[in-house]
């Protein structure tokens, strides 16, 4: 992929982050602050699936977004064909995990599965 | 009083009062078999108002110490041979007074981000190549390298013109390169001189081969990785402002441009 391309999303996903960021931030309006913590005020945000759904936008938005950023930072660190090329299969694959982790924990809450 | 040597119409101008600075020069050589450490070699200098710093130099290699190296020319901003750290920041030696630096103390290094040679002097063979990796010139309409033929030599407007004019006034003498910190860390990074000469000629209605060019900054270690610190225009002895330049360019790859 060109550089050009993967900045491209780069830039859009924080933009979609911060505008995404917002409306969860603004959902903590809704309630006191000190609730929005509570055990049952969080299982109650994973099942409202729109809601569940903007997590699961974001996390995708923000692991894309931190992982290409940390991609970055480690090229310009060290360079050499095998460490560049390790750097980018790891952060894509750091990413995958991220997302598939993080994906689950949505899911299963939302689903009802944690107790 | 009348000063012997001046014609009696001069005597009346004021001759500024010279001073001593102590000149503190980088001494190394990276070939020395002993290791080839870096250290300083301290001089006292007479300066006047219009000594410059390559002046100052040349009066030690002339009078005190003729082993230190320094890379000269033109001695008047032209041709890019004299840059080297000067207290702390990349200027021209030539071009630099000792009296506006208003220190008594003139520190003289090679340029950092560069290989050094001996002393003063730094290897440009990388910034050459990064230079030669853009095209720094016009693509013709058949996509051949190098300038245009006459029959392909097209006229401008002055807007066309000022779109990359002071893009060509760089001399390539590598300060840009030197106060970028991006190129402190990043060794394969184009570099803030090749990317200017890239706008330079992706801005020339004349060239033919933007898309060529466009295609080759754009790598992982091209134009993005610019952190947009800016200290590559605050000093370049030219006027030119290769921050501005790379913010253009991403304009293009973006397709924020045309």
């Amino acid at each position: 992929m060109r550089e050009s391309t993967i900045m491209r999303i780069h830039y859009g996903t924080a933009l979609g982050a911060v505008a995404l960021v917002a409306v969860h931030v603004l959902f903590r309006f809704t309630q006191d602050f000190s609730d929005s913590l509570q055990y049952e005020s969080v299982i109650a945000n994973y099942q409202f699936l729109p809601y569940a759904g903007l997590l699961e936008i974001i996390l995708v938005l923000l692991s894309i977004h931190g992982f290409n950023g940390l991609r970055v930072v480690l090229l310009e660190l060290r360079q050499g064909r095998a460490y560049e090329k390790a750097v980018s299969y790891g952060c894509l694959a750091a990413m995958f995990a991220v997302i598939a982790y993080g994906s689950r924990t949505i899911i299963m809450a939302s689903a009802g599965t944690v107790s | 009083m009348a000063r012997r040597g001046l014609a009696a119409e001069a005597a009346g101008t004021a001759v500024s009062p010279s001073r001593t600075v102590t000149l503190r020069i980088s001494r190394e050589n990276p070939a020395d078999a002993r290791g080839g450490e870096r250290g300083f070699s301290v001089h006292k200098v007479p300066v006047e108002k219009w000594t410059t710093v390559l002046d100052a130099i040349l009066d030690v290699k002339k009078h005190i110490d003729h082993s230190v190296a320094v890379r000269y020319s033109c001695r008047q901003a032209t041709c890019g041979s004299c840059g080297m750290l000067i207290n702390g920041r990349p200027r021209l030696a030539c071009f630099t007074k000792i009296d506006e630096l208003g220190a008594d103390t003139v520190t003289v290094e090679p340029m950092k981000n560069f290989p050094v040679v001996r002393d003063l002097v730094v290897g440009f063979e990388r910034l050459f190549e990064a230079h030669r990796g853009v095209k720094p010139y016009v693509v013709g309409a058949g996509g051949s390298g190098g300038p245009p033929g006459a029959a392909e030599a097209a006229p401008q407007t002055p807007e066309e013109l000022e779109r990359f004019v002071q893009f060509s006034a760089c001399i390539k003498c590598g300060l840009c390169n030197s106060a970028c910190p991006t190129m402190a860390t990043d060794s394969s990074f184009v570099g803030p001189q090749a990317l200017a000469q890239a706008y330079r000629y992706v801005a020339d209605s004349r060239d033919k081969g933007r898309e060529e060019r466009l295609k080759i900054i754009d790598e992982s270690h091209g134009i993005w990785r610019c952190h947009f610190a800016g200290s590559c225009s605050q000093v370049c002895p030219k006027g030119v402002d290769p921050a501005m330049g790379i913010q253009l360019l991403r304009g293009y790859l973006l397709g924020f441009r045309k």
